[in-house]
């Protein structure tokens, strides 16, 4: 039996959730058609499913808590307050993007919103998770860090070496694998002696949490409780969402590995209308206004990709620019 | 001025900053308790206390990476790596991180951050404790390479590299750490980055070195000056990023003659570079080709004998010299 939504959350907030799972899912969309336009080029990894993840676990982190994550990334971004047209144009490499067209899909960073970036190289984000955690705790400041990763990372050494140092150093990380299931074509069967990706934090003594990742609310509560715990005791914890990407890898994949009756399984759970029959169900919201709220978000995003195809390139010079101080 | 060691100029560079900016924290595996496997450390752990002086696991690339974050989040670590050759397994943190994050995040984050690493051949410690990786950081934009030559060098560039905004790879050479020198006392003495030292003025040939080869490069020239009368000009780069080029393509204009000296291997080795700089600059006026002293391409063998012919040597620079001068265009 599923808790009652408004056990959990205002109305305004849970609406809020499903707004923002709209917009990602309706930027992401949009990101497929502009890629085959050739308006986006480069790698493009989709966050197509997972998107119960990246609203719930921000939703329930403070506005001054760092939060990196990898390379699929746009969501997280949007969710914590990135504006569309932003990342739109960074996408499209223009001179307007976050990152000044120069970091794409993979690297997006918004200083302002402490989101301390999306990372390429798998895994190498979590030492500097570690690092910004103590900076954080040796300034007295009351903010956790928390720190996004695909199953793919955890069997990377900075996974095992971050894991031990932030217990070590006892620092206020909250570690985030968003599991779903395959690292590229390989699925976590075939790649992890211990599939179960939780169950490893024994060996570095940090307490841990299987959830639902694609029930956004479960989501939002286990983050909730998560984060609480890491900052009264500023010690890591370490959660595992349960999630599945609808799309490939990246653009480049045609997703041939998965058969289509596991596609269909987890289909039936998308997040969105799931949630959007919790909501109309509690009469927390109406068919209209949810209508509404799509409008919202498709018109944002259309008017995201107007701003990126307006926007300049960005200079010649630019080239040598943001090198050193 | 006060006479001391390469290794105690960097402790008091270390120890002025950590008094004067308590942004500053210093880690690395055995720096505390142990005081650094090279000493360099000593003493900090009983004055600055446990929060920023600290030992860390044996995990090189998360050792960087720490650092990298703590430096986005506002402050100034200083990472000891325990020596060049586990600066490999951080190659990661280095390069794929370290050097890209200003840069493609469009600006929005620095990283006042130094990796230190005592590094260089010549103790017999074989193949993997032996090696001189300068080329592998030099080659990479986005980081700052500093590598002194002398004591007052250590502790006014390592002052530099920890004010410094941006990352910096700071080499240190470990037959170096006794070597003595005279160094200012005053703590606001720095050196700044980007600007090559001229060792010893001179009039028929150039040699460009840095670190422990500037040392030996000066040892050459005046056996050299005192056995054949050949006036050498010793240009020690302090950085090789930034690079002071303007300096010792000038000084091989003066002298129309050069010999590039570096410790690494000699394949893809910076002394390439340095080399072609000169060729490319003043090729009006060279009188001859530009030397190579380098690294053999080889593994370092641990056999005493075997180990100094792989090494640049006073001797060998002081034949290249002498080659130089008879050589001619
Ligand atoms: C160090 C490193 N090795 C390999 C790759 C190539 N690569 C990119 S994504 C990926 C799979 C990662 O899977 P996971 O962590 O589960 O993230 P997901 O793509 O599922 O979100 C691989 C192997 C890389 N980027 N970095
Ligand atoms: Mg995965």
């Amino acid at each position: 039996m599923e808790a009652r939504l408004r056990a959990v959350l205002p109305d305004h907030d849970l609406v809020r959730l499903y707004e923002q799972m709209v917009l990602s899912r309706e930027f992401e969309e949009s990101c497929a058609e502009q890629y085959a336009k050739g308006h986006i080029t480069g790698f493009l990894h989709l966050y197509s499913g997972q998107e119960a993840v990246a609203a719930g676990a921000t939703a329930a982190l403070h506005k001054d808590d760092y939060i990196l994550s990898a390379y699929r990334e746009h969501a997280q971004a949007l969710v914590r307050g990135a504006e569309p047209k932003r990342v739109m144009s960074e996408l499209f490499g223009k001179a307007t993007g976050m990152c000044k067209g120069k970091g794409g899909s993979m690297h997006l960073f918004s200083a302002e919103l402490n989101f301390m970036g999306g990372y390429a190289i798998v895994g190498g984000q979590l030492p500097i998770a570690c690092g910004l955690a103590f900076s954080s705790r040796y300034r007295q400041e009351d903010r956790i860090t928390a720190c996004f990763f695909g199953d793919g990372a955890v069997n990377q050494g900075t996974f095992h070496e971050s894991l031990n140092w932030a217990r070590l150093w006892e620092l206020p990380v909250l570690f985030i694998c968003e599991n779903n299931f395959y690292g590229i074509g390989t699925e976590v069967h075939r790649s992890s002696a211990l599939p179960t990706v939780h169950k490893r934090t024994c060996g570095y003594d940090i307490p841990s949490e299987k959830v639902d990742g694609m029930d956004v609310l479960a989501v939002f509560k286990a983050v909730k409780y998560a984060a609480e715990k890491v900052r009264e005791s500023g010690r890591p914890y370490f959660i595992e969402a349960l999630t599945y990407r609808f799309r490939g890898h990246s653009m480049a994949d045609p997703a041939k590995y998965r058969s289509a009756a596991e596609h269909e399984v987890w289909k039936a759970r998308d997040p969105i209308p799931n949630y959007a029959r919790r909501l109309l169900a509690e009469g927390i919201a109406t068919e209209a206004q949810l209508a509404a709220i799509r409008d919202r978000c498709v018109a944002l995003v259309a008017e995201a990709v107007s701003f990126a195809e307006a926007s300049p390139w960005p200079a010649a010079d630019e080239v040598w620019e943001d090198i050193y101080v | 001025m006060s006479e001391m060691t390469y290794r105690d100029a960097l402790n008091l560079a270390l120890r002025e900053e950590l008094r004067r900016d308590p942004s500053v924290v210093v880690w690395g595996e055995d720096v505390a308790l142990y005081e650094g496997s090279f000493k360099v450390t000593r003493g900090l752990l009983a004055e600055f206390g446990e929060e920023r002086i600290r030992d860390t696991p044996i995990s090189e690339n998360t050792i960087v990476g720490v650092a990298i974050g703590a430096a986005m989040g506002g402050l100034r670590p200083v990472a000891e790596l325990m020596t060049v050759n586990f600066a490999l397994l951080a190659m990661d943190q280095i390069v794929n991180h370290m050097a890209k994050i200003r840069s493609m995040f469009g600006g929005q984050a620095s990283l006042p951050l130094v990796v230190r690493m005592p590094g260089g051949g010549g103790s017999q410690l074989a193949a993997q404790h032996s090696q001189s990786l300068e080329s592998y950081f030099m080659h990479c934009p986005g980081i700052r390479v500093a590598y002194p030559a002398t004591p007052a060098d250590a502790k006014g560039l390592l002052k530099t590299a920890i004010r410094d905004p941006n990352p910096v790879i700071f080499l240190e050479h470990e037959l170096l750490y006794n070597s003595k020198g005279e160094v200012p006392d005053d703590p606001e003495f720095t050196v700044p980055f980007g600007r090559a030292g001229i060792l010893r003025a001179g009039t028929d040939v150039t040699i460009v070195a840095y670190a422990r080869m500037a040392v030996l490069a000066l040892q050459a020239a005046e056996a050299l000056e005192k056995e054949a009368g050949i006036s050498c000009e010793v240009v020690d780069l302090r950085t090789l990023n930034p690079l002071d080029a303007e300096t010792f393509v000038a000084s091989a204009r003066k002298t129309g003659r050069a010999v590039v000296v570096e410790e690494c291997w000699r394949s893809a080795g910076l002394g390439g570079d340095l080399a072609h700089r000169i060729h490319e600059a003043c090729f009006d006026s060279l009188r001859a080709p530009v030397r190579r002293v380098a690294g053999l391409d080889v593994p370092m063998p641990y056999s005493r004998e075997l180990e100094k012919l792989c090494i640049p040597q006073v001797e060998s620079i002081a034949v290249a010299v002498r080659d130089v001068m008879t050589a001619s265009v």
